[in-house]
């Protein structure tokens, strides 16, 4: 038997990649898909948590969580569909009109 | 080390190589494929948990819609090679220790609180797809229905967003 | 018994009056204006009279109600309570008589001034004051009074706002009154330190038992008089701080007659009056009293000798009897104090509303080397005050030949000094003769000094010259009360106030009765001493000379105004302009004020850097955020490793 605990060190340890990979990356896909990866890592807790205590409440949870992050992910594609026409590129660094 | 053990480090190694993968690719198509490989072995991490239905709908969903999803938007907008600017100086010196920094604060935390949980067991009789339908459709059936509204909402967001302009 | 359950019906007639002129008045005509304001005032009167007629009715019970709660805080307790005993009967007997009477004589003098609804409206406010002031059961309700009539003194002096020496009259007496004020405070405050009380009865009532502090010891109640004693002489006008009173004349005729000679400033008598329990176990406080009431008596009937415009001979003379009533108070004679401030009331209000008369027919003038020759022309208004200058004299039967002679008699007989007492205060009454008769033979005898072709001299209307006839008839049988007196007879006016004032001074049998009239002879001798001089010099025909030496000293007032000016007004306009204005609010309040939003800018200016436009930036500011509210929740879990320095 595997302890809780390992498969919650593996969700912070996927958090970590993922913040980094969030904060490393400039192309705006990919620091989506980073977000993707979060949000799994945190799937990942909820589903430990859930099985170790024997409640059923944190997957109907991971459900919730994997159909928002599907709604998140269609209408934020098509802003970055958006925004890479008006900037003609996909560097997040480019986006800056609001910069001083 | 019970084989049980053996398949959980497998897996979860091939998790951690993907995300590390997803860093260190520059073309976003290969990110997006360590991606898929994260969610794979993530799927079989909740079968090993006995999560089997979370597994299917995380291999489904995920895997077959968001992450094709992504694929499709990367080939339709051409993406290349990341470029290399470096405009933010904050983010290239700090960046690094502090993501390092949040992983170790939720990992401390979690570490020394969580030890005195059972392990997960794979029958999981009181969480199998019977008992989380039950669940879903009783006590939290109101969420259930604002989800399939949020789901048109993105829906008709996401056409609006990314018609054609109209000249 | 009904008008005593509501006392408070007698003070709140005129606020109401004063209310609706003042919010409704400028569209009305005069008859609306007079119908409000007199109807309140008269009202006001009847309601008095019906009072006191309750109170004597009732076996002269001294009567205090409380109505609600002002104040209350911890222990202390001030409220609107008002009280009636006999020396608050003279009193309100006093001020709404006589300001009723001085109310309808107004509708015919300000007949043709401007701002008529302002001054009746004001007029009606200041009785309101006068009123809470005398009906006061606390000194916290009296300072309400008293601060209210300094406001109503100013707003009437001011009445001709748009001149500029009425209106620096106006500042002048209320910034002197507010000094005055301050000293009054200062003795309230001590007398609360001590007592913890500042209700009349519980006061006098704990400080009865007390030892008497010895002469030339400042104890705590003698300090506390004074202090109370430096409230007096502002709003008295006694030494230092009458200036403020000449200048007041600046203001219509009644305002003079009605504040400045009946009511506002016999406040400051009344309180001493009020007090007597505590000044007389402070004997140093007491003597300093007789001494200021003295001195003031004849420093300002010296300058009286000598002035030529008539309101400002009678201001000097109000400033000088109003010594009187302090002399009075300060050998232990509050009851001749109170009686004289009645006889002073109808007199000096019947010579300061002849002198509109005067004035108001000789169309505004007002220097009486412009006049002469009157006596025939404007006969009821010289009979008048003719009247009210034998009656200030002091010629039996008189009203103010008995309580002038109380006061003399007392001063005579007081310990420390009282015979200096008496002489000086004998000599301050051959000035007030000379200067009231000087007065009369200028205005109403001799030549003519004034040119027939300009000014039309007419006799006053009814409304103005009944009044002066009513007030004639209180002059001459004001003093009757205590006529009985000098021929062995009781004094009924002294007696009317032993209750309050405890027994009248003992007669002390044959020896001091005859004393008595020896001394009243004295006066009588005084009087007409001063009369004959005045008849000397001015009957015939007069010529003004120039003002020189001793002359020029009494008419510029002993330069005191200038003394004032230079040693304290100008130092503290210099003290306003380069230390107040300049360093403290130019420096410190705008440059600490400048320098928060200054402050507030720079800090701006620093942290605007991080909205540098850049995403991933924002995303590191974002994580560092989550870091910390993740440290604070976790940190229960956390702190034995990172405090404990590991498990």
């Amino acid at each position: 038997m595997v302890p809780t605990n390992y498969y919650l060190i593996l969700s912070a340890i996927l958090f970590g990649l993922g913040v980094l990979a969030f904060v490393f990356k400039r192309n705006i896909i990919t620091i989506f898909m980073s977000i993707e990866l979060m949000l799994n890592a945190v799937n990942l807790a909820f589903v430990a948590f859930s099985q170790a205590m024997g409640k059923p409440d944190g997957e109907v949870f991971v459900l919730f969580v994997i159909v928002v992050a599907a709604a998140e992910a269609a209408v934020g594609l098509g802003i970055i569909i958006l925004t890479a026409r008006n900037r003609r590129s996909l560097n997040v660094e480019r986006v800056d009109l609001l910069k001083l | 080390m019970s084989g049980v053990l053996i398949i959980f480090f497998v897996l979860a190694g091939l998790a951690v190589f993907g995300a590390v993968a997803l860093i260190l690719q520059s073309h976003p198509i290969h990110s997006a494929l360590s991606l898929i490989l994260v969610m794979l072995s993530l799927a079989g991490l909740y079968l090993l948990m006995g999560a089997e239905f979370i597994a299917a709908v995380q291999i489904i969903v995920y895997g077959g819609a968001v992450m094709v999803l992504f694929i499709f938007v990367i080939m339709l907008l051409n993406a290349g090679e990341e470029e290399r600017t470096n405009f933010s100086k904050l983010a290239s010196f700090a960046g690094v220790p502090l993501a390092l920094a949040l992983a170790g604060v939720i990992a401390a935390g979690v570490a020394r609180s969580s030890g005195h949980l059972p392990a997960p067991s794979p029958t999981g009789e009181l969480t199998s797809t019977r008992e989380l339908s039950k669940l879903l459709f009783s006590e939290f059936v109101y969420p259930f229905e604002l989800t399939s509204f949020l789901i048109l909402v993105a829906i008709v967001g996401a056409i609006v967003l990314a018609q054609r302009e109209h000249n | 018994m009904p008008i005593l359950e509501h006392l408070w019906i007698i003070p709140l007639l005129p606020l109401l009056g004063s209310a609706i002129n003042g919010l409704f008045g400028k569209e009305w005509p005069k008859s609306t204006v007079n119908a409000v304001a007199l109807g309140s005032t008269g009202i006001s009167f009847l309601c008095a009279v019906e009072a006191v007629r309750e109170f004597l009715a009732g076996g002269s019970e001294s009567f205090r109600k409380e109505f609600f709660d002002w104040i209350v805080a911890g222990n202390f307790r001030a409220g609107f309570d008002l009280q009636l005993d006999q020396l608050t009967v003279v009193m309100l007997l006093v001020v709404t008589g006589v300001g009723f009477l001085i109310h309808i004589y107004s509708t015919g003098y300000m007949a043709h001034e401007g701002g008529y609804y302002r001054f009746f409206s004001y007029l009606n406010l200041f009785m309101f004051f006068m009123l809470i002031l005398v009906l006061a059961a606390n000194f916290v309700l009296l300072f309400v009074g008293w601060e209210g009539v300094g406001l109503c003194s100013y707003l009437l002096i001011g009445h001709y706002f748009l001149k500029k020496s009425a209106a620096d009259a106006g500042k002048k007496a209320f910034i002197v009154n507010r000094i005055g004020d301050f000293g009054f405070m200062l003795g309230m405050f001590l007398l609360f330190r001590t007592f913890h009380t500042l209700d009349f009865n519980a006061l006098f009532a704990q400080a009865t038992p007390l030892p008497h502090e010895a002469m030339g010891q400042f104890g705590t109640l003698t300090v506390a008089c004074l202090l109370l004693f430096v409230g007096a002489t502002g709003k008295s006008a006694q030494l230092p701080l009458y200036v403020w009173l000449p200048d007041a004349m600046e203001g219509p005729t009644p305002v003079s007659a009605l504040i400045h000679a009946a009511t506002m400033v016999t406040a400051g008598v009344y309180v001493v009056a009020r007090s007597h329990v505590l000044f007389t176990h402070a004997p140093t406080a007491m003597y300093m009293v007789a001494i200021v009431g003295c001195a003031t008596a004849f420093f300002a009937a010296t300058i009286g000798l000598v002035q030529s415009d008539i309101k400002k001979v009678l201001a000097y003379s109000t400033v000088s009897q109003l010594g009187y009533m302090f002399l009075g108070c300060g050998v232990g004679a509050f009851g001749a104090g109170i009686f004289h401030l009645m006889t002073h009331a109808f007199f000096k209000a019947l010579l300061f509303l002849s002198a509109g008369s005067v004035i108001h027919a000789m169309g505004g003038e007002q220097d009486m080397w412009h006049m002469g020759g009157l006596s025939k022309k404007i006969k009821t208004t010289f009979i008048c005050m003719l009247f009210g200058t034998i009656a200030i004299a002091g010629f039996p039967p008189f009203a103010a030949f008995f309580s002038k002679d109380a006061i003399l008699f007392s001063a005579y007989n007081s310990e420390a000094g009282g015979k200096a007492l008496y002489t000086v205060g004998l000599l301050a009454a051959v000035l007030t003769s000379f200067y009231m008769f000087r007065l009369i033979w200028l205005t109403f005898f001799g030549e003519q000094r004034y040119d027939e072709h300009h000014v039309h001299v007419h006799e006053s209307p009814l409304n103005m010259t009944v009044p002066l006839m009513i007030l004639a008839v209180l002059s001459l049988t004001g003093g009757w009360f205590a006529a009985p007196a000098l021929w062995g007879g009781k004094d009924y006016f002294a007696e009317f106030l032993s209750p309050v004032f405890g027994a009248a001074e003992a007669g002390g049998g044959e020896a001091a009765a005859s004393l008595e009239h020896v001394l009243s002879l004295v006066a009588v001798a005084a009087a007409t001493a001063g009369l004959l001089v005045a008849w000397r010099m001015y009957s015939k025909k007069v010529e003004r000379g120039t003002s020189t030496g001793l002359h020029k000293l009494l008419y510029n007032k002993y330069y005191v105004d200038e003394l004032y000016l230079g040693a304290i007004v100008r130092p503290l306009m210099w003290l306003s302009e380069n230390v107040l204005w300049k360093v403290v609010d130019a420096g410190v309040i705008d440059g600490t004020v400048n320098g928060v939003a200054r402050g507030a800018a720079s800090v701006g200016d620093t942290v605007r850097h991080t909205q540098s436009g850049n995403t991933r930036s924002y995303a590191v500011w974002v994580i560092v955020g989550a870091i910390v509210v993740l440290a604070i929740i976790f940190w229960p879990i956390l702190s034995p490793a990172v405090l404990g320095g590991g498990r």
